[in-house]
């Protein structure tokens, strides 16, 4: 009850000299403003930058390896020939021996693509056949939409099912039901037995296994009826190769062993391969760059707000030591009343950090403002976070307690005497 | 007779340059509580520094200085600042009001300083500001006020802690002469009750009202006038 009405009053007093001094208050809060103001800003611009980038990688799944088939350079020239038949990429024994040799793999999913026609009545379009497993599924979480995904009976019997991506299914049968539908791919005639929604993104180099014109067969279906040779149109001569698989997607079983399986696996694959047919990929590698890169922003994102807030600060300081000399009499007239140093050094002190933290608070309002601007105008997702108003509000205050030190200091060492003789 | 200030050849020596002035030359000063004294002398004789060391607001150089039986010259600065704070008021020739606060926040420093409640805070300034004639001034800026006004403004202040001991330098200096003589006639009614006050001035008729009259001159005592 005897300590809270003196901050009260102090309090009440530095708002009353802000008040009194509008234009130089403000003028003086203006470092902290936009200090505090950018911080918040860049912050939730990171922020949502960085939960982007997240949300995609574990779209690719950060459990996730995935090796492609790569057409080798010597091979793109050689197949300009006639007569060549260009032969390269994933095998079905490095399937199998990838999913003999790893004993932190969960699951392996082999990958066929081919791009072939899709017809429906009188609509066609060129379609991305996914030969794989019913695994591919698990592999990383999209909606299903109507229907059921592919299963290990469908394997078995070898059945002639397809399961369409969203998008492939409203262009191609437009207003009808898809489930139960016949489509023609490539020739043959398929059932439609699910709809799933693609998570079709391109992440710099990376991709998520998804694309948005999929039509997903089991992998068995697809050997039988296409075969593994593949006739490509290419610069107006027509060229063949064989590739027997795409894509292998591992799922290794916990997020600490991706890596270490990820070396083992490139070992493996350098033993089996004569040339550079495949590339490794690891979407967890690229969240932790994406996290090396996120900690590369803090750190210049820091220094920025250290200096707009040590110009702040010193501005704050500069504006309190005038405030001090201009109260000088005001100082004595306190001391011989009978008030202590200590009590004036916190009369200050409290009044310099309702400036600063007035500034905070209005540099808050600036930093929420630009966040909601830039998602309006450019459409990046930004997070403002709680937290970062918070320790925003705690660093303003914080100033407010390092650079009023000084004048406060200063207004406390005051002889009453010579204060009460000054004009 | 008790008293309550007892100064024993005091010494304030100021350095200016490299000469040595003193202000005060071993002044020697009984002061019986309930006394009402005048400090009269030539400008620059050391009035206002033998005012400023009887309020513990500057320390002597050398001597014994007994407040209530105890020697305060060595009493660091928190606790002259406390011993203000309880024991003296003092005022001003120029009012010396705070111009931001309004006149009750003004009066009600002292309280706020020795740490008193809210409610007591306020009785206590509304008997002050009516004891004064102010009570309807309270909400307004010392610059809003008259001199007389802002006087009795600050003389409300300095009773704020009931201190036994006024101390005022030239409390009139500033004043027209008929306004003198009610800030007077306001002294002179709380020395009847019980306030020891000293104060400082030029003006024989200002010194009437005190009983006793101190006549100082380069920093000694020349004379004391008026009854014992
Ligand atoms: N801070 C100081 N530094 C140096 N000399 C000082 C200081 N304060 C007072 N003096 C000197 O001490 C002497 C006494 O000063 P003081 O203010 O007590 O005089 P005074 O009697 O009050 O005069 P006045 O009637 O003009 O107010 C003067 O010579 C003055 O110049
Ligand atoms: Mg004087």
């Amino acid at each position: 009850m005897m300590r809270r009405p003196k901050i009260a009053r102090s309090i009440h007093s530095g708002i009353r000299n802000l008040v009194l001094h509008r234009l130089r208050s403000l003028l003086t809060m203006l470092g902290m403003i936009f200090g505090v103001g950018s911080v918040v800003a860049m912050v939730s611009v990171g922020e949502g930058a960085g939960r982007q980038a997240l949300e995609q990688i574990q779209m690719l799944g950060s459990n996730n390896i995935i090796v492609n088939s790569l057409q080798p350079i010597e091979e793109e020239a050689a197949g300009r020939s006639r007569s060549h038949m260009s032969l390269y990429g994933l095998t079905y024994a490095d399937h199998r021996r990838i999913t003999d040799t790893f004993a932190a793999i969960k699951r392996v999913v082999p990958v066929k693509l081919l791009r072939k026609e899709a017809r429906f009545g009188e609509q066609t379009l060129e379609a991305r056949v996914v030969g794989t497993t019913a695994e591919w599924f698990e592999l990383v979480p999209r909606p299903l939409l109507g229907g059921r995904v592919l299963n290990e009976r469908d394997q078995q019997r070898g059945a002639s099912v397809v399961v369409l991506s969203e998008t492939l299914a409203r262009r191609l049968l437009a207003l009808e039901n898809p489930l139960g539908q016949m489509v023609k791919i490539g020739g043959s005639y398929f059932e439609v037995i699910g709809i799933i929604r693609s998570e079709a993104v391109q992440l710099g180099v990376m991709q998520t296994p998804d694309r948005q014109l999929d039509a997903y067969i089991p992998l068995n279906v697809v050997r039988e009826r296409y075969g593994d040779i593949m006739v490509r149109r290419s610069a107006g001569s027509r060229v063949r190769e064989r590739v027997e698989l795409h894509q292998l997607i591992i799922q290794v079983d916990v997020i600490e062993q991706v890596e270490s399986t990820a070396s083992g696996l490139k070992e493996m694959l350098r033993r089996f391969h004569q040339a550079a047919d495949y590339r490794i990929q690891v979407p967890l590698t690229l969240l932790r760059q994406a996290e090396a890169t996120r900690r590369t922003f803090n750190v210049v994102l820091g220094a920025i707000a250290g200096i707009s807030l040590l110009v702040g600060g010193i501005g704050i300081m500069n504006i309190m030591l005038a405030n001090v000399t201009e109260r000088t009499r005001e100082i004595g007239i306190r001391r011989a009343i009978g008030a202590k140093r200590s009590q004036i050094m916190g009369q200050f002190l409290v009044e310099t950090m309702v400036l600063s933290t007035t500034g905070g608070l209005l540099g808050i309002l600036v930093g929420l403002a630009i966040p909601w601007l830039i998602t309006r105008l450019t459409g990046l997702q930004t997070v403002v976070t709680p937290q970062s108003l918070v320790v925003s509000l705690g660093i303003s205050m914080a100033v407010g307690l390092v650079f009023g030190l000084y004048p406060a200091h200063r207004a406390a060492r005051l002889d009453p005497i010579e204060a009460l003789r000054r004009e | 007779m008790v008293e309550i200030i007892r100064l024993e050849k005091i010494w304030k020596t100021y350095q200016r340059g490299r000469r040595q002035v003193n202000a005060l030359g071993g002044v020697s000063l009984p002061i019986a509580a309930g006394s009402f004294w005048a400090v009269m002398g030539p400008s620059g004789s050391g009035k206002s520094t033998l005012l400023n060391l009887l309020g513990c607001l500057d320390r002597a150089t050398s001597g014994c200085y007994l407040l209530n039986g105890v020697d305060v010259l060595r009493f660091s600065d928190e606790e002259l600042s406390d011993l203000r704070l309880r024991h003296f008021g003092f005022i001003f020739q120029s009012f010396n009001l705070i111009p931001q606060l309004t006149v009750r926040e003004n009066i009600d420093l002292p309280l706020y300083y020795s740490g008193g409640d809210a409610a007591t805070t306020s009785a206590r300034v509304a008997s002050l500001a009516e004891a004064v004639g102010l009570a309807q001034q309270l909400e307004q800026r010392p610059a809003e006020l008259s001199g007389g006004q802002q006087q009795r403004a600050a003389i409300a202040r300095a009773l704020a802690n009931q201190p036994e001991i006024l101390l005022a330098d030239e409390p009139t200096g500033n004043l027209d002469s008929a306004t003198s003589r009610q800030i007077m006639e306001l002294l002179q009614r709380l020395n009847q009750r019980g306030k020891t006050i000293v104060l400082v001035t030029h003006d024989p008729q200002i010194a009437a009202y005190a009983h006793r009259r101190l006549f100082i001159r380069d920093g000694q005592i020349e004379r004391i006038e008026g009854e014992t």
